[in-house]
């Protein structure tokens, strides 16, 4: 929902990242407001999901020019417990198995490090119990999944669920999807899309980065970015997502090159 | 004299004093074994104390202990007994019938209950024939513990009874540069089944060199839960010997926290078809501990299945080790084996040497292997740092799972609370 008025949450300005002395990011720049949802889409390579690593702070990524304000606060010098606790959430394309840890404490765990953050005191154990069982119902996710060990044997749509749970349950003011679509069936996409539906608010933002428009169906951006080469090259609305559906990449990298 | 025969010299004189300590605690005791304590002593008399040089012993440095002449234990006086009485506090095992309870080697009658299944040698008085029988007796710190145990716990699980409560068996070493030899002999008669808890502890600089033999007899069924908790400054040398008779199963969890130097044997020796063997080990340690696993899985007939996990975890400076033999000959056709060992290092400084030494003659058989080093995954830790929790919390949460899978499965419920404790405790 696009309103002029709304405060920015997200404002990245000429960012530049490497990786291993590799620049990836080469001038991006990106404005997000309270209550948007943003897709940024392109091929394989063009350096989206190294923008939504370096958003979240992997230690891997290192940014050598620009600057990442969130809420107001530069936070591209902060660890990524520290964005986390801020509000910033990365929906990982590949998330991890952690074997031995369970779902239920590590989800505790990480809510209670962001209570702690607001200066608000740790939730019990029954209390979260309470708690993280009705967040399931967002995701319909069976509680069962709770007591086995993070992501460990969880199907590919069990984990994309587990981390829209883990967003629910932490409420940041901005959400990175990414690739939440891959390898996801039509059913496990649709009720994925809806958590990330419901959760919304206008508060809140959304940044999804996809390379297919199908998610974009169920969850309805206000703007759609295509990444080439480290940065933006066009930004549209919807429709956007759709000619790209329809006409591949090539028109616009065509464009591009001429433009230039 | 060039320096090495110096040193060889050195080491054989230190096994002799040694073996003077060993006779002299024997003497002491009221138990009459001579031809057993004779033949032991001349295996020693014909080795030398090992170093580096020995394969056996390669990344295990034991050249520390020369300079401490430890001495046969006194016996247990009142200041003693009073520190024991207090470990003991630590130690209960709500679900155990019984508890069998040695200090320095020497059945402590005080502090035990024993259950029906369990005597003690200098009660009884009467040499049961296995005693040292199983293979390996003639390794040289086993044949010390023969030439000068003290006593030693007799378990004999009759045939066809089922022991609903585990067994615990506690040995505590007590004091200063003693030589402290525990004994145990187990008998698990055919279609037996029980489940057996070992337990080392004490405070102390001194050296723990106990010796198990486990007889599983045919379709019998023994569950071994084996912790080595000594002090810090503690040498522990042990050896856990079993011998695995036809449809016979022994799942063994190892341990290891303890002592400034640890060595584990555990050596398993078939002797029929279609058994089952579980080795898991868990050794967790820091500052400049070295701890050592030792393992020998010999298959003799068809059909045997032999699963091992060892994993270890090192912080700080200190150093693992992991020997783990397997042996398939010709015969043993048929046989389903894998062993995996898996290290953690927690600092730059810390260290591990794996090799696994698999031997396998026979064509028809399923065998893997696989042994890993690795630190903390960036990828796991960027994960929950990525959910808000620190790096340092992140970092606990995840050593504390790679233990946890060795400490979860424990049978033994309060056991498995305390070790839970103590993990929790560890990775802080």
């Amino acid at each position: 929902m696009i309103n002029p008025d709304a405060k920015t949450i997200l404002s990245v300005k000429d960012l530049h990242a490497s990786v291993d002395g590799i620049e990836i990011l080469k001038g991006l720049n990106l404005e997000v407001k309270a209550g948007e949802i943003h897709a940024i889409m392109g091929l394989n390579g063009s350096g989206k999901s190294t923008f939504s690593k370096v958003l979240a702070g992997h230690p891997d990524y290192e940014v050598t020019s620009g600057t990442i304000e969130f809420n107001g606060q530069d936070i591209s010098e902060l660890e990524p417990h520290e964005r986390a606790t801020a509000g910033v959430f990365l929906a990982f394309q590949y998330p991890l198995e952690i074997p031995g840890v369970s779902n239920r404490e590590f989800l505790r765990v990480a809510y209670n490090a962001h209570r702690k953050a607001r200066g608000e005191e740790e939730i019990d154990v029954f209390d979260f119990d309470d708690l993280i069982e009705e967040k399931t119902e967002i995701v319909k996710m069976n509680v069962s999944f709770l007591d086995r060990s993070v992501n460990e044997g969880f199907s590919g749509g069990e984990k994309k669920r587990n981390e829209i749970l883990q967003m629910a349950l932490l409420e940041p003011s901005l959400a990175i999807l990414d690739e939440t679509d891959s390898g996801l069936d039509i059913d496990a996409l649709k009720t994925v899309a809806e958590g990330v539906n419901k959760l919304a608010t206008p508060n809140s933002a959304n940044l999804v980065i996809t390379h297919y428009q199908r998610l974009l169906n169920y969850i309805v951006p206000d703007y759609v970015h295509v990444m080439c080469d480290g940065h933006i090259i066009k930004t549209g609305s919807r429709e956007l997502a759709l000619a790209l559906e329809a006409k591949g990449y090539e028109w616009l990298l065509e464009e591009q090159a001429v433009a230039s | 004299m060039s320096a090495t025969s110096t040193a060889v010299v050195q080491r054989d004189r230190y096994l002799a004093d040694l073996l003077n300590q060993a006779t002299l605690a024997a003497e002491g005791s009221s138990l009459s074994l001579a031809s057993l304590r004779a033949t032991a002593r001349a295996l020693v008399q014909e080795r030398t104390f090992p170093s580096n040089r020995d394969e056996e012993w390669r990344f295990t440095d034991l050249s520390s202990m020369l300079a401490v002449p430890f001495q046969a234990a006194p016996t247990m006086d009142g200041a003693t007994l009073a520190q024991a009485t207090d470990l003991l506090q630590t130690l209960t095992l709500g679900e155990a019938s019984g508890r069998v309870v040695f200090v320095n080697g020497t059945y402590a009658q005080d502090l035990s209950t024993l259950p029906p299944a369990v005597q003690v040698l200098s009660q009884t008085g009467t040499l049961p024939d296995e005693l040292g029988q199983i293979q390996g007796g003639n390794e040289v710190f086993t044949a010390l513990n023969t030439a000068g145990f003290t006593d030693a716990a007799i378990v004999r699980i009759g045939k066809n009874s089922v022991l609903e409560q585990p067994l615990q068996l506690i040995y505590l070493t007590m004091g200063h540069q003693l030589l402290v030899q525990p004994r145990c002999l187990v008998i698990a008669e055919s279609g037996s089944a029980a489940t057996l808890v070992e337990e080392f502890h004490g405070v102390g600089a001194s050296f723990t060199n106990s010796v198990s033999e486990i007889w599983v007899h045919d379709n019998a069924e023994i569950t071994h839960l084996r912790l080595q908790q000594e002090s810090t400054e503690a040498v522990h040398i042990g050896k856990t010997a079993i011998s695995q008779a036809r449809d016979s199963r022994y799942r063994n969890t190892t341990l290891n926290f303890g002592a400034s130097i640890s060595r584990h044997n555990i050596e398993v020796y078939q002797t029929g078809t279609q058994t089952e063997t579980t080795l898991n080990g868990l050794t967790a340690i820091g500052d400049k501990q070295l701890a050592d696993t030792h393992s020998l899985v010999a298959l003799n007939h068809p059909h045997g299945v032999a699963n091992q996990l060892q994993k270890n975890i090192m912080d700080d400076r200190s150093h693992g080790v992991f020997n783990g033999k397997v042996y398939v000959p010709q015969q043993a056709q048929l046989t389903n084996a894998s062993q995996l060992n898996r290290n953690l290092l927690l600092s730059p400084k810390s260290r591990v040497d794996t090799k696994p030494e698999l031997d396998i003659v026979a064509d028809d058989v399923k065998c893997a292997h696989g042994a890993t080093v690795s630190q903390l995954a960036p990828d796991e830790l960027f994960y929950l740092q990525s959910r808000g929790i620190n790096r340092d919390q992140a970092q606990r949460l995840l050593i504390y799972a790679f233990a946890m899978e060795m400490i979860e499965p424990l049978s033994v419920a309060s056991l498995r609370e305390r070790m839970t404790q103590y993990i929790q405790q560890w990775t802080v």
